[in-house]
């Protein structure tokens, strides 16, 4: 067994369910909202900052050996806390930034707390290896200029499937959102934005060209596929497709590429309508005690070699063009990881949307009680 | 309470202060406060995306009680009850045995029921999902019984059976009741041992001498003398079991939301935090309630002399 696979097979994605819940059992975090008056003011006296830093992050979300390279690098002690969700990130900073340098929102999270200005604007004097990012990522819609966020990866959704349990291909958002083809063994993501999105995606139309008119037609459409559908999977998507409890599902390229080494029955298509994008970035909340630190760990994370070992953890697709091309052929021609750039072309960034969030949410209720 | 030990605290003023300031304190800042900043935030509203104007409106209220969410609740109180219900139904029969269990036996049963605790719900539940999955431990066997039935028809010359078709254990509403009927047995069991314990045998004997039979005495003599345990238990289990969040969300299917379920999806994805407030409170109003009436009931039982202390009278 080679390196990689020997990485592959002791690795879970960040998305996965275990982490997600766990954060979840414990409950809605309060910290954000109640507790915030201990924002982190442990700035040393005088311009230099002392050698900490926070880093709050997606769980199994950096190199294995990355924290420490950079304290042997910098100096840096980094302390990373975790978070599951982009939902927990905002609650958390809400209130004001209880003491995080670095955090890792997705690119519509970018979008809300840069229009929630909870981020600070990055100096990309200080950050040389942006360099190193592809072109495609250098000035995307969510953040243009990408004057508060780096890019640190990107994922795409599509339908992750058992290639012995389909007639064909499943190549088109119908089999999932609207037919009964496959009756009782689909599950769906449980994300009411990303379900709209792609069902007006399927309707031919694109993920930010919803509007208020749109949505009876959409909901009534799901809610007649909830007959079909077998769970509404809280990102464990994977999990399902792999112990065989549904045989199609709604689910990240990343995450599927994970379970495909374990299970060579399994694949992942993005259907023919396109699909939507998913960028988690690097930012510096506003209010971060050591910023100096933050631009420095930033810049490090873009390098190539440091960028190489955390993809080879992670298995994310990586918007880091340098680190990208130290990676093994297996990785970077994995066509389920980076998809052809025909298909990409047809997958958009999902921008907040202020006026629909609180529709979709509701309607996504209506659509369990229903 | 007894009446020396009540005396002594209300003549040793401060010593009761002394011990009685750091809970209350520690109710104050960590219950009380947090409580009463979400009370405020129900009557507020989002201004952008991280205020909240604590204007005074109804409109969460409003909102909370539009049929959507009344059904929602109703679904909630169903699925509750019905846990609740099925809780006392196994759980007495435990309780009872272990009240008659030898002293060698009963610390070794009561640890059985509690052993539970020492594990994590969430990891519980997973080992739930486990056994219930399509591909799990319950269908596995059921499916290695059916294989051998049909093998034991092919010896008997008759025709084998089909194949196996495994059941839909997992993502459903039975899978969410069984899960919190799981996860809720304990609490059911340990109030309701704990009136039986304190029952007084002979009540049982004289039931039984005088000619009643045993399901007769169950009925008329022991059920009612544990009923103090017995609404203790369903409060305890009910409560609960009504703002269920996990189970819901790991073991149901598509239309398996509770209410809890709701309230953390407006204080996350979204991002809602007065209407979330809002069906809170709404819930716990409803818990409010629960616990004044089973307060209530037993007043009611002590004044009819079957209280908890009868033991202690006769």
């Amino acid at each position: 067994m080679d390196k990689m696979s020997l990485l592959r097979d002791s690795i879970m994605g960040r998305r996965s369910l275990l982490k997600s819940l766990g954060a979840a059992a414990i409950g809605i975090s309060f910290t954000g909202g109640l507790a915030a008056c201990s924002k982190g003011g442990d700035k040393a006296a005088g311009g230099k900052e002392e050698p900490k830093l926070n880093f709050y992050n997606w769980d199994t979300y950096i190199g294995e050996t990355t924290l420490d390279d950079f304290r042997g690098a910098s100096g840096i002690d980094v302390n990373m806390s975790l978070f599951a969700t982009n939902d927990e990130l905002f609650a958390k900073l809400r209130a004001g930034n209880p003491g995080f340098d670095v955090i890792v929102p997705s690119n519509d999270f970018v979008e809300r707390m840069v229009k929630a200005e909870m981020l600070m604007p990055l100096d990309h004097t200080k950050i040389p290896n942006f360099k190193n990012v592809g072109e495609a990522f250098k000035n995307v819609s969510y953040d243009p200029s990408r004057a508060y966020s780096m890019p640190y990866t990107w994922l795409t959704l599509g339908i992750g499937y058992r290639k012995s349990k389909v007639h064909a291909k499943p190549d088109s958002w119908k089999v999932l959102l609207d037919s009964d083809e496959y009756k009782g063994r689909i599950a769906l993501l449980s994300e009411a934005g990303d379900l709209f999105r792609l069902a007006a995606k399927y309707k031919g139309h694109s993920v930010n060209g919803v509007t208020k008119e749109m949505m009876p037609e959409l909901e009534a459409m799901l809610k007649k596929q909830k007959a079909n559908v077998k769970a509404f999977h809280e990102d464990n998507g994977q999990d399902l497709l792999l112990s065989g409890e549904v045989d199609l599902v709604l689910e990240y390229n990343g995450d599927i590429a994970q379970i495909m080494k374990e299970d060579p029955d399994i694949d992942f298509v993005i259907p023919k309508e396109g699909s939507q994008f998913n960028s988690d970035n690097l930012a510096i909340p506003k209010g971060a005690p050591h910023p100096e630190n933050a631009h420095a760990f930033i810049n490090y994370l873009l390098d190539a070699e440091a960028g190489k070992k955390i993809s080879e953890t992670i298995l994310y697709p990586t918007p880091n063009e340098a680190a990208k091309a130290l990676m093994p052929a297996e990785y970077k021609n994995n066509p389920v990881i980076f998809p052809p750039a025909d298909v990409l072309a047809k997958c958009e960034y999902a921008a907040y949307n202020p006026e629909l969030q609180p529709l979709y949410e509701e309607a996504f209720t209506r659509i369990r009680a229903d | 309470m007894t009446g020396a030990g009540g005396q002594s605290w209300r003549t040793q003023k401060r010593v009761f202060a002394t011990i009685a300031t750091g809970p209350i304190l520690w109710l104050l800042l960590f219950f009380i406060i947090p409580l009463a900043v979400l009370w405020a935030y129900s009557f507020g509203r989002n201004v952008g995306l991280t205020e909240i104007e604590i204007s005074g409106t109804f409109a969460n209220y409003a909102k909370a009680i539009e049929p959507l969410y009344l059904q929602i609740f109703g679904k909630s109180i169903a699925v509750a009850g019905l846990t609740t219900f099925i809780c006392l139904i196994v759980g007495f029969p435990v309780a009872l045995a272990i009240t008659f269990a030898t002293p060698k036996w009963k610390p070794w049963l009561l640890l059985g029921i509690m052993l539970p605790f020492w594990t994590n719900l969430l990891i519980r539940t997973y080992a739930l999902m486990a056994v219930l999955r399509t591909e799990g431990y319950a269908n596995q066997s059921l499916g290695w019984l059916w294989q051998l039935s049909s093998n034991a028809r092919v010896v008997l010359g008759l025709q084998p059976l089909d194949a196996f078709e495994p059941l839909h254990l997992l993502y459903n509403n039975f899978a969410v009741v069984l899960g919190l009927v799981y996860v809720h047995l304990p609490f059911m069991v340990l109030p309701l041992y704990a009136a039986l314990d304190r029952l007084d045998r002979s009540l049982i004997e004289a039931s039984l001498d005088l000619g009643a039979g045993h399901f007769r005495t169950l009925l008329t003599i022991v059920a009612p003398l544990a009923a103090p345990g017995i609404i203790s238990g369903v409060v305890i289990t009910f409560v609960p079991a009504l703002g269920a969040y996990l189970t819901p969300d790991l073991l149901g299917g598509t239309d398996s939301q509770m209410i809890a379920n709701v309230i953390e999806r407006q204080f996350k994805r979204a991002n809602d935090w007065p209407f979330g407030s809002a069906l809170s409170f709404m819930l716990m109003y409803a818990t409010f309630i629960m616990i004044a009436w089973q307060a209530q009931r037993e007043r009611k039982l002590m004044r009819t002399g079957i209280g908890p202390d009868v033991g202690a009278r006769a």
